[in-house]
């Protein structure tokens, strides 16, 4: 779990405020780019089904382990060790695709309360599926990248956490144009409002539900690589916590929106690295859950959402 | 009170009387030889767990809504309790009374969590509501990991050993009959009516956030109870036992059991928790298995093993009489609990 990795250093903790400040931020954004790659992929099946995939963050678990099984075999082969994200994202987007077929679309006309079931039966089927293949310890994941270290103001930033900011906001920005400017994307857009109207346009519903859990899947791995690079370790239960505070992410940004979602991300996890430094070690995951139940009961839809009310 | 329903009453007094002798029969008759304790163990683990998941059904079954956070309810529970018991340890009061006083505290603490929950998160719904008794089931979690009172995130350990098999029977047959009085009161009608449609409802004078705060809190009373079972049960627990997961274990038995039945709940939570135990070298499997099962009741039979379907003794024995049994004994499928 995020909780037990100190990410501050015995020697760093002399530095001076500013430097600890920049530092915290830095940090933080990391970690919120984190959160806001996951969240993108909450946000997009969200979007598009209404339905909290819960086995989202046990998709960036699949992600890690393969990380875990793949990054040696690179190396052995001369290979740079990021390549194996490639081998990630197939695999958890088989993986999402496969629970998306086998699980979720035989109950997708029963009621949002049976999908929500389904997705929890399929978390708790892949967490324990690990547990039972690669057992309770945890693995430690070889480094992916080997930056350099700046120095700014006193405080040592690693260049790997600019790599995730930035790997972040291009996925971010990719994403938008896609489901802005191309068909695929209009099609995703259009079957969340109308899925009979969609379906008499001459959309496949299935197929664009399914290819929005594959990208959603492949985002995973994605986070996957960004989470072993800066937490070298995996656990088989390491995504149903991230994936609980990823999807708070989404919701504080408002579900269903693409810039929502990193907005989202990014707040969540300053605020709890800000909270893990300056206020309460202690008590950083509870402000993360507080600061949820304050964002739904006063603006359900999310910072970024509209209002919509209900039809009788 | 009508005769017949005088009757029933009886009947069924009797029926618990009986089991409750074959129970008492069977653990001191010594035929289980060196295993008795370990079977009453398992009896033990199994009565809390039929606290938890009938509570837990008035909310998902009756009331249509979903928490995933019982295992806080259950926490609060076990914590106030065991606090109060060691308090009152030194007095020399009577055990019985120590265990009740450690049921009612514990009850009521979750209780009172409850009604404080309840009124902000109950303005959602659905998934909504899922995933805040999560955020809630979470802060309550990291509360007891900071509290000196609890430990500290520590195991808090040297809980005096007061539930033993015979009084946690008593005490769940007790919890599961308030529940169903409940359910079967104008009080469960009104909730189920809120389930099926809490437009009609709200538009037919039903206050409708007063019953889903009022079934939540006794709902969370009930967890209670089951958390200071467990807690007198285990003596010695720590914060991160009562995690997302176990609260997700509850909500899948619920949903095997029968959503709608607390036959089925009861059933469901005596099977499930009591198979493991018994096949201990598949404890690992369990989960997963679970998982599987949970998605094949989804797809085939969304409202459960059981439905909507209630065991009365009373039926069962007019049946007998009439013999119609020996026809009809396997029918408990029942009816599908519709959406």
């Amino acid at each position: 779990m995020l909780s037990e990795e100190n990410t501050l250093g015995d020697e760093e903790r002399t530095v001076t405020d500013v430097s600890l400040f920049i530092q915290s931020l830095i940090n933080g954004l990391n970690q919120g780019a984190i959160y806001a790659l996951i969240a993108l992929g909450y946000t997009m099946v969200y979007g598009i089904i209404r339905m909290i995939n819960f086995a989202h963050g046990d998709f960036i678990m699949v992600g890690a382990y393969t990380l875990f099984y793949t990054i040696p075999l690179m190396v052995s082969y001369g290979m740079p060790a990021w390549l194996a994200v490639l081998a990630a994202i197939v695999v958890c987007v088989a993986v999402g695709v496969i629970v998306e077929v086998v699980a979720y679309r035989p109950v997708r006309g029963a009621g949002s309360m049976s999908a929500l079931i389904t997705a929890l039966a399929m978390s708790l089927f892949l967490e324990n599926l690990a547990m039972v293949l690669f057992g309770a310890n945890p693995k430690s994941v070889q480094a992916v990248f080997n930056l350099p270290m700046v120095e700014i103001f006193g405080a040592k930033l690693q260049c790997k956490y600019l790599l995730t900011i930035g790997i972040g906001l291009v996925i971010m920005v990719g994403l938008q144009l896609f489901v802005k400017k191309t068909k695929l994307g209009k099609a995703m857009r259009a079957v969340p409002q109308d899925k009979q109207a969609s379906t008499l346009m001459g959309i496949d519903v299935n197929r664009i539900i399914t290819t929005t859990f594959a990208i959603g899947s492949g985002l995973a791995a994605v986070a996957a690589l960004m989470y072993c690079s800066t937490y070298p370790r995996c656990t088989t239960d390491m995504g149903s916590m991230m994936g609980l505070k990823a999807f708070i992410a989404a919701v504080l940004g408002g579900i269903g929106i693409i810039p929502g979602a990193m907005l989202g991300g990014i707040l969540v996890g300053v605020i709890e690295i800000f909270v893990k430094v300056y206020i309460a070690p202690g008590w950083y995951e509870a402000i993360t859950y507080g600061l949820l139940i304050v964002v739904l009961l006063v603006k359900p839809s999310g910072i970024l959402g509209r209002n919509t009310g209900e039809k009788v | 009170m009508s005769k017949d329903k005088r009757i029933s009453y009886l009947i069924n007094l009797a029926g618990i009387c009986v089991m409750f002798v074959l129970f008492v029969l069977l653990f001191e008759s010594g035929a289980l030889g060196s295993r008795t304790s370990y079977i009453k163990g398992i009896c033990t683990t199994a009565c809390y767990t039929i606290v938890m998941v009938t509570s837990l059904n008035l909310l998902t079954g009756f009331m249509g809504e979903f928490s995933l956070g019982h295992a806080g309810f259950m926490s609060v529970g076990a914590y106030a309790s065991s606090i109060v018991t060691g308090f009152l340890g030194n007095y020399g009061l009577p055990p019985v009374l120590l265990f009740i006083i450690a049921l009612l505290v514990g009850g009521l603490a979750a209780a009172v969590t409850g009604v404080a929950v309840g009124i902000p998160a109950l303005r959602l719904r659905g998934d909504y509501l899922c995933i805040v008794t999560v955020a809630f089931a979470e802060i309550i979690r990291v509360a007891f990991c900071n509290f000196e009172i609890t430990g500290g995130g520590m195991t808090l350990s040297g809980i005096a050993k007061l539930s033993n098999f015979y009084w946690c029977f008593w005490a769940t047959v007790i919890c599961v009959t308030l529940m169903y009085m409940y359910v079967r009161s104008r009080y469960g009608r009104t909730v189920v009516a809120i389930r099926e449609d809490y437009i009609a409802a709200a538009a037919s004078g039903i206050n409708v956030t007063y019953y889903k705060v009022l079934t939540f809190t006794i709902s969370a009373f009930f967890a209670g109870i089951g958390g200071a079972m467990y807690a007198h049960f285990m003596t010695a627990m720590i914060p991160t036992n009562f995690n997302f997961m176990y609260s997700a274990e509850f909500l899948t038995e619920v949903i095997i059991g029968g959503t709608g039945s607390l036959t089925g709940s009861i059933i469901g939570a005596a099977f499930l928790s009591a198979l493991p135990e018994l096949m201990r070298q598949f404890s690992t499997y369990r989960m997963l298995a679970y998982s599987v099962v949970l998605v094949i009741v989804m797809i085939f039979k969304p409202g459960g093993i059981f439905g909507t379907y209630e065991f009365s003794l009373t039926r069962a024995l007019r049946k007998l009489k009439n013999g119609e049994l020996s026809a009809k004994k396997k029918s408990t499928g029942g009816n599908v609990h519709e959406e």
